[in-house]
Formats: C-alpha cells, sequence, structure tokens
C-alpha cells in the first residue's frame, strides 16, 4: 500500500475513506492555456475508426447492433470483451461484444421483453418465466401497490415518464474510492459498517445489514470483474493508467448491473490529474502517453449502452446513457477544481469529434481560471456538446465535491443520493383546474371532483384559486406514487455496487419535477393581462381558448409575468413538501424535461396563453418558441430569477445562438459567450445548454443524415446525435428561437 | 425626457466592443436603398424615459462588463436631447457609451445645434459613424442626402477627439468601386481618431420587410457581396491610407 501512495501528501483520507481530502491534499491547479495538449495517438485514431464503424452499422441496423438475449447482466455475468485488444489501453465492456446491449431483467421483465422484440429479438423463455415466477420484479412490485388514482394520472399522462418500469438510474458511485483505495479496503470497511448496527431488529435495521451485504457481495464482484481482464484491483492503483482503469471497472461494473435512465459518472478529472502529474513528474508517462489514456477511457464511456424501447425514445430520445462528468468549479478554499486533466476531457472532443457522451458538464463560475474560460467557450462553440451549470450556486450547498447526475441533479459524491421522480405535467394541471378535474382529452374524472370555472372569460384570481387546490392534490398523488417506485426498487432492483462506493449514512434527495412551466406563466398572464374566451365542447368540457389582446410573455425579463413563474414554483415546491417521503428523502424539484416536452405536448390539450392541442412544451425551464423577444439577454434574465432553492435539482435552460450573432471574429465570440456565461450565472443562472450554429446546418443534417454522423447538439439537459432524434423531435429543435439579429 | 424607441437588443455583439445592450431608436431622415430596417424610418415608436431605458440594462448589468451601451437607430441623433439625457445617466454608472449614428443631423453652422453636439461627445465613449458614400452625388443617389454635414461630423470628432469606428456598407455597383474606395482611404487618412474601419458586405436579409412595409426594394436586382469581394475593399481602403 505504502507504494501505491508513495508521493502523495499524506492526511485524513489516509485513515478513512475520504476521497475530497486526498484530492485538496493533492492537485495541482492549472491555470495555463491549452496549448500543452496533444493530439490522438495512432491506435487512438485506429481504435475510434473501429468504433465509428461498429456506430455506423448500429444506425445502419435500424439502432442496435446486437442483444443479449439469454444473458441477464450482473457484474460478472460476461466474459471480458475487446475491440481491438492490443491497440486499447483501458479495457472492459457490458458484455462480450462491443455495442451488444446487455440484458436487464430487475427493473421489469415486461420492458426488457418488449426492448428486445421492438428490435427483433426474442429473449430466452426460461429466462422471461424466472422473472415473471420466480423472481419478482420492481415493476411487478409498484403495480402491485399503485392505487387506482394513480393508474389514472399515468395513463392520462399528468404524471408521467415514472421510472416504475425501468432502472431509476441518477445514482452515482464514487467511482474513485476503487482506484485511490483499492477494492479490498472498501470491502473492509463496508464490514466495519455492517459490525456497527444496532442489533435491536427493527425493519430498517434489517433493511441496512441486507443492503450492507449485498454491497459487500458487489465489491467482491467487482474484483472478479477485473479478474477477467487480467487486471487485480484490490490494491490501490499505482499509475494513471491503473487509476483510470480501476475507476471504469468501478463504473463498468455499475452499468452492467443497472440499467438506470441516467448512469452518471461523478467527478474524476481532477482526482485522475494527481495521478498524470506523479506520473509525468517521475517520467513513467509523456503528455501524449497521458492524453491517450484520457481518450481511451473516454472512448469507452461513450459505447455504454442499454436495450431500450422506441417509446422510451419519446422520453428519453437519442439513446441517451447520461454518462455526465463534471469538470472544474471552485475549491471551498478559493483555489479552483481545473486541472490540466480538465483540458485533457475537453480536448477528446478533438481528438475524437463531438458526441453526446460522456456528458460533459463544466461547473461554471466567474472564478473560474480565465484560460479555462476560455478553452470551454471555444470549444463549445466548435462542438456544441458541453453544458454549463453554476458552481457559485451549488457550492455553499453541496461543497466542492459533488457532481451531477443525468443533467442538473446536484449531488455530493458518495454521500448524497436521489429518488429520481420524472415529472409532474402542470399545465395540464391548469386545465384540470379549469375542467374541475376532469381530462380535456379524455373526458375522464381524473383529479378531485372540484368546480369548473363558469362563464365565458377567465378571471385570474378565480383560477389561481383553483389552480392552487389542484397543484396541492397533484402533489400529494404524484410523492405518494414515488414513494412506492423506490420503495419498490430498493427491495427488487437495489443498486448494491453504486450503493458501496458511498458512505454509511447518505443523505436521500427526493427528486420530483416539473413539466410545461413556461406554458403555465404565459397562461396565467394571459389570463390576467389580456382576455381569455374559454370555448366548450359539447360535454361542457373547455378544449380550446381564444385570446384577445396582448400579455406579457415569460423570456423578456418582464417581471409581471416572471413573478407569475415564480409563484407557481413557490406554491407547487410547497405542497410537494408537505408530504411523507420514503426513507426521509429530502423532496426538490427540477424543472427539466429532457426530450419529453414533445411528447408531453402532444398528450395536453390547449392551453390559455394560445397554444394549440397537441404542440409541443418548450423544453425544460425555456421560454415559449419564438416568444422571447428582447434577445438572449432578456431571455436569459427571466431563467435567471428562477429561484434555485426552490428548484434545487435543477433549472434547464437550452440556447441556441447563430454564429453570426455571437460576434464577428472567433475571437469576440470566445469572449462574448464568456460574457454571457459570466452575465447568466451571475444573475443566479442555473443551467444552460449552448448550441452555436445556423438552423439551416440542422436543416442540411436532416436532409442528408449521412454526412453528419457526429453532430452533437445540447437539447435539455444532455446532447444528443441530431441525426438520431425522430423526426418530430428534429422538427421541434429546429423550431426553437434561434438568437440572431440582422 | 421621452425617447421613441423602436426595439431593444439586450445580446448586442456586433454594435460595438463586448456584448451590448442595444437601443434602436425610431425614425430616421436618410432613405439608403439598402437599409435593412427600413421598419424604424418612420415616426412612431414605444415611448419611453431615459431613466426607464436605462434601467433595462442595468438591472442585468452583469452581462455587459465587458461591453456597454450602445444607441442606434433610425437615426439617434434626431433624438439628441433625449441621447444627452441617456447617456449622461449611463456615464454616472460607469457604463461604456456607444452613438451608431450616420451623423446626417449634424450642421457646423447651427450654433445651438452643435452646443448640443459638444454635450453628447462629452459623455460618449464611442462613435460609430456609418459613411454612406465618398462621393457627394452617388451619396445623393444612394441616401436621397447630401453627405457633406456626414464628413463634417468626421472631422468634428476628430477635432474634439472622440473615438471612432468607420462602417461602410460595400454595394455591388454603388460603393464598390476602386475609385471610390480609393478615396474614402484619402479620406480617412486624414483622421487620428479611428479605432477600426468596419466593413459590411451587402446583404438582403431586410428584403421581406419592404414588403410587408409596402415600399419598392430598388435593389431587388442588385446581389449580395461575398466575403472575398469584402476583404478585397477593406484592402483597397487600407492601400490608400
Amino acid at each position: 500500500m505504502s507504494t501505491a501512495w508513495n508521493g502523495f501528501v499524506g492526511g485524513v483520507w489516509e485513515k478513512e475513506i475520504n476521497v475530497r481530502d486526498f484530492i485538496q491534499q493533492n492537485y495541482t491547479p492549472y491555470l495555463g492555456d491549452s496549448s500543452f495538449l496533444c493530439g490522438p495517438t495512432d491506435d487512438t485514431i485506429a481504435l475510434w475508426n473501429q468504433i465509428k464503424e461498429l456506430k455506423k452499422q448500429e444506425i445502419e441496423n435500424g439502432g442496435v447492433l446486437d442483444m443479449d438475449t439469454s444473458v441477464v447482466s450482473t457484474i460478472t455475468s460476461h466474459d471480458a470483451g475487446y475491440i481491438d485488444k492490443d491497440k486499447e489501453k483501458i479495457v472492459g465492456l457490458q458484455t462480450e461484444k462491443p455495442l451488444k446491449r446487455p440484458l436487464h431483467t430487475y427493473g421489469g421483465i415486461r420492458m426488457s421483453v418488449k426492448a428486445c422484440r421492438d428490435h427483433g429479438y426474442e429473449i430466452d423463455p426460461e429466462v422471461v418465466n424466472n422473472f415473471t415466477e420466480h423472481r419478482k420484479t420492481h415493476n411487478a412490485g409498484v403495480f402491485d401497490a399503485y392505487t387506482p388514482e394513480m393508474r389514472r394520472c399515468r395513463s392520462n399522462h399528468i404524471i408521467t415518464g415514472l421510472p416504475d418500469a425501468y432502472g431509476r438510474g441518477r445514482i452515482i458511485g464514487d467511482y474513485r474510492r476503487v482506484a485511490l483505495y483499492g477494492v479490498d479496503r472498501l470491502i473492509e470497511s463496508k464490514l466495519e459498517q455492517k459490525e456497527s448496527t444496532i442489533t435491536v431488529m427493527y425493519s430498517d435495521v434489517i433493511r441496512e445489514r441486507e443492503e450492507l451485504s449485498e454491497q459487500i457481495r458487489a465489491l467482491g464482484m467487482l474484483k472478479e470483474l477485473a479478474a477477467k481482464y487480467g487486471c487485480d484491483i484490490s490494491k490501490p492503483a499505482t499509475t494513471l493508467k491503473e487509476a483510470t482503469q480501476a475507476l471504469y471497472f468501478g463504473y463498468l461494473a455499475a452499468v452492467k448491473e443497472q440499467n438506470g435512465a441516467a448512469m452518471s459518472l461523478g467527478r474524476t478529472s481532477t482526482f485522475l490529474d494527481i495521478y498524470a502529474e506523479r506520473d509525468i513528474k517521475n517520467g513513467v508517462i509523456t503528455e501524449k502517453e497521458a492524453q491517450e489514456i484520457v481518450d481511451h477511457f473516454i472512448m469507452k464511456l461513450r459505447m455504454v449502452c442499454f436495450a431500450r424501447t422506441p417509446k422510451y425514445n419519446s422520453i428519453f430520445a437519442g439513446d441517451p446513457t447520461w454518462v455526465t462528468e463534471s469538470l472544474a468549479g471552485m475549491g471551498t478554499d478559493g483555489r479552483p477544481l481545473v486541472t490540466k486533466m480538465s483540458f485533457r476531457y475537453l480536448n477528446t472532443l478533438n481528438n475524437l469529434g463531438a458526441a453526446p457522451e460522456p456528458n460533459l458538464t463544466v461547473l461554471w463560475s466567474s472564478q473560474l481560471p480565465q484560460n479555462f474560460k476560455k478553452y470551454c467557450s471555444e470549444m463549445s462553440i466548435v462542438h456544441h456538446a458541453i453544458q454549463y451549470e453554476n458552481d457559485d450556486l451549488m457550492r455553499p450547498l453541496h461543497g466542492d465535491d459533488y457532481g451531477i447526475a443525468c443533467c442538473v441533479s446536484s449531488m455530493k459524491i458518495g454521500k448524497e443520493m436521489q429518488f429520481f421522480g420524472a415529472r409532474a405535467n402542470l399545465a395540464k394541471c391548469l386545465l384540470y383546474a379549469i375542467n374541475g378535474g376532469i381530462d380535456e382529452l379524455s373526458g375522464e374524472q381524473v383529479g378531485p371532483k372540484y368546480s369548473p370555472v363558469e362563464g365565458e372569460y377567465l378571471d385570474y384570481d378565480d383560477v389561481m384559486t383553483k389552480y392552487k387546490a389542484m397543484m396541492n392534490w397533484l402533489a400529494g398523488v404524484y410523492v405518494n406514487a414515488l414513494n412506492i417506485i423506490h420503495y419498490m426498487h430498493d427491495k427488487y432492483s437495489y443498486e448494491r455496487l453504486q450503493m458501496a462506493l458511498h458512505d454509511k449514512n447518505v443523505r436521500r434527495w427526493f427528486a420530483t419535477g416539473i413539466a410545461g412551466f413556461s406554458v403555465v406563466a404565459d397562461s396565467l398572464s394571459a389570463i390576467k393581462y389580456a382576455r381569455v374566451k374559454v370555448v366548450r365542447d359539447e360535454r361542457g368540457i373547455v378544449t380550446d381558448y381564444i385570446v384577445e389582446g396582448d400579455f406579457p410573455k415569460y423570456g423578456n425579463d418582464d417581471d409581471r409575468v416572471d413573478d407569475i413563474a415564480k409563484e407557481v414554483l413557490h406554491e407547487f415546491i410547497k405542497y410537494l413538501r408537505q408530504n411523507h417521503t420514503y426513507r426521509d428523502g429530502i423532496i426538490t424539484t427540477s424543472i427539466l424535461t429532457i426530450t419529453s416536452n414533445v411528447s408531453y405536448g402532444k398528450n395536453t390539450g390547449a392551453t390559455p396563453d394560445g397554444r394549440k392541442a397537441g404542440e409541443a412544451f418548450a423544453p425544460g425551464a425555456n421560454p415559449m418558441h419564438s416568444r422571447d423577444e428582447n434577445g438572449a439577454v432578456a431571455s436569459l434574465a427571466s431563467v435567471a430569477k428562477i429561484p434555485f432553492m426552490d428548484s434545487q435539482d435543477g433549472i434547464s435552460n437550452t440556447f441556441t445562438i447563430v454564429p453570426s450573432a455571437l460576434g464577428k471574429t472567433e475571437k469576440e465570440r470566445i469572449d462574448n459567450l464568456i460574457a454571457l456565461l459570466d452575465g447568466y450565472t451571475g444573475k443566479g443562472g442555473f443551467h444552460l445548454n449552448v448550441n452555436v450554429f445556423d438552423k439551416e446546418l440542422l436543416l442540411d443534417a436532416q436532409k442528408h443524415p449521412e454526412l453528419y454522423p457526429q453532430l452533437t447538439i445540447r437539447v435539455s439537459g444532455y446532447a444528443v446525435n441530431f441525426i438520431k432524434l425522430t423526426k418530430e423531435q428534429q422538427d421541434e429543435v429546429i423550431s426553437r428561437t434561434f438568437h440572431s439579429r440582422i | 425626457m421621452t425617447g421613441y424607441v423602436h426595439s431593444f437588443e439586450t445580446f448586442g455583439t456586433v454594435d460595438g466592443p463586448g456584448v451590448r445592450f442595444v437601443v434602436f431608436l425610431q425614425g430616421c431622415p436618410m432613405r439608403c436603398l439598402y437599409c435593412h430596417n427600413p421598419d424604424t424610418w418612420s415616426g412612431g415608436g414605444t415611448p419611453y424615459t431615459a431613466r426607464a431605458v436605462l434601467e433595462k440594462m442595468t438591472r442585468n448589468l452583469a452581462f455587459y462588463k465587458t461591453g456597454g451601451l450602445t444607441v442606434s437607430g433610425g437615426e439617434p441623433l434626431l433624438q439628441i436631447d433625449f441621447l444627452i439625457e441617456l447617456f449622461t445617466l449611463a456615464k454616472k454608472k460607469g457604463i461604456h457609451t456607444c452613438l451608431d449614428t450616420s451623423g446626417a443631423t449634424f450642421d457646423g453652422g447651427n450654433k445651438e445645434l452643435l452646443h448640443k453636439f459638444d454635450n453628447l461627445l462629452k459623455v460618449c465613449d464611442l462613435v460609430m459613424l456609418d459613411i454612406k458614400h465618398i462621393n457627394e452625388r452617388q451619396h445623393i443617389k444612394l441616401t436621397g442626402h447630401s453627405g457633406k454635414n456626414i464628413l463634417d461630423f468626421a472631422y468634428y470628432l476628430n477635432m474634439k477627439n472622440v473615438p471612432m469606428r468607420v462602417r461602410h456598407v460595400i454595394i455591388p455597383d454603388y460603393t464598390y468601386k476602386t475609385e471610390y474606395l480609393r478615396s474614402l482611404g484619402k479620406f480617412l487618412k486624414n483622421l487620428s481618431n479611428i479605432e477600426k474601419i468596419e466593413i459590411l458586405p451587402f446583404h438582403k436579409l431586410g428584403e421581406h420587410k419592404y414588403e410587408s412595409l409596402g415600399y419598392d426594394y430598388k435593389l431587388a436586382e442588385t446581389p449580395a457581396l461575398d466575403d472575398e469581394d469584402a476583404k478585397n475593399a477593406y484592402e483597397i481602403i487600407k492601400s490608400a491610407m
């Protein structure tokens, strides 16, 4: 052990599992520019070309290359798999073959069967039988417990995307622990934790002891997994290559066992930089070799894949895995957490070309070194594959060793996890308030039978009173549905490996979410500042609205409507917080839709803002398409007003600007994007996806997808290969506001 | 003091240095054939006090640290009193001010007006002067007005030592001629306050506005200028300086 840690500054981290302390004692902030970076090696190019070819075949094959139909995926279920063994510096695949999708059944067997069948594969009947007759799944458990009201809410799309038939994801194991301590030490620590539980067997103590046993078992399997590839990770890593490999095995074990919607990586770059610095200083590797290790690691992350149904794609389009990696940010001691490795990670976009994964997330602070800001800005303009989140907002809450799960969900690495809870459709909820709980499309009484609005014109105070009552009801059903989901997920599909890479006492965030945010703000603004006449159908249900006059629209920095948006959020989170939560989860919410804004819109009738039935919502917290008419700053300023503490799980904003509107020269564009990010985060803005391109580029890619295999765009908290979106989703992206000015 | 505003651009990146809050004022005496904002020509506009305009900017000051305030138009000098008040308020807050103008209302013989110009230039950090055409006859043909006062204004700015960026739109058949570009270069050679020369290639993105306003678009047959020609035009001007 002592040799593995040679040259490291000691500290608390030696005595306890404490990666943050190790980083703080040992990392070297880097304030320089990008000129030290190296291009790809020949092996990197050759390997990446093979992967590109495989990915091309995958697309030609209708989205999947191969699927496992008989071996249920566990940490040790498959033999070692390679792309090109001699060239791979970092090894490990989910199955024995690249891009062969693993079979996950614990979340729900029906979903697995459907995912295979939709792609022309049949799961071995014996496996299906096992997970139907003998071994219950998460999905089966949830549906045993759902109330009829919950099912109605689900089928009428007022609460959707719930992780009740697939893995909930959004749990980040602290994969760095595997590298720093070696698995033996981690097992030792978990055994101690198990020893220390109380011995009066309340049900939560029993659960805890069982979970710890599962965690220990998973750690043992993790060692076996590494052994299949000829690696021993029982002891601490001694080099950058070993550390990267060990960290990756930790992550690989997680994605072999769980097909969570978002399987994020954490915050690994600055940790690995410590090994790179040591190796380079000791002449073990050169800069070029360091970059090669990173490139090969990133390539592996780009190959993670799951078996999904085409329907799943309507919520999470483009086959995402959310291998989110959080870069940079500031330390609580004022030193930037930017290292050369932060640059190397971003440099993979140059060396391998743009890609949606890993989901590169820069934790932005106004205090970040100027050279790093410049590099981020430059890379965003070229590759549009980076998202930015406000470190100055999150650091006071989580300290300086947190990471982002999925798109915008922040949590302390190894100390906090979250229960992912999809989202409630607040626009539909408004329509329920108007119609007394009756769904405007199905005509079904879904919500409580409160009194509907009467008369021809909507009255703001009347609607607001009814809306609050309806939100209160919705919050209750929603949180309770999530209670069932997380109870069952823990019971039937527990993330034992990821939780093995957590402390014993973790804080659990209970994440809810909101869809239709800007539609609600504009609708209420229309009711307040214009006149909105209702149109009732033969059943007496209000199904359309006629807006007379103009009204302030969210996205123009107009407090009249922005205040309404804030009030709605504040009310809803208040109602959510009034509910009991499973395992004392702390309720948060996010304003994030992934790509479900299209399907939410499709399933929601006309709204009082003049939006027609079926029209897409804006994504996340974005203003509605083309309603932001005062330029980018006004649009961003509206979104930045939404208080983080009311929406702590993230406020997603996707921003698209044409290059010419960002400045005339490359240097101007780089500087102006920095000014924009500094301004937005300085105003309290939480998240920004940055796209810099012309609409014509997307139109051309739509026509000639074969010419744009790597065109990556940011959508809502993640990036996608544009050509992997459905036509409908592509059209929605194209219809978004492109900030420009002639 | 009330100003009449056509519109705002809260993320202006092409009208002065850095990220700028751009106010487009309503009304213009010129009728440039190539104008891409003919909707700013006539009177009207939304009334705003100078204080209210500035408040729209200062509430988001965090975005404008590298830039500042630009007033464009229309022709902002038509509302010079408003402009003075707005820039004075901005300077009190330490905001960089920039005037984007054709200089068309300048009149060196009008003492009262000159006094106002002096007051304006005290609170103006940068003038972007759009020289439409260096040749007087061609200037009248292109804009409907004499260009003499514009060139006078350029000299005046030079005398007052106000930093200036010269903008010049290159239009095939109109300004894109070696002879004209060379004489523009010779004119600019005498000015020591020039910070930058911006060549703007003629484009037709404003054409649809003419149609919707019911105006005749006289340059319908003139092709847009490509970047290569724009670069060439710049070289010609520079070579004469």
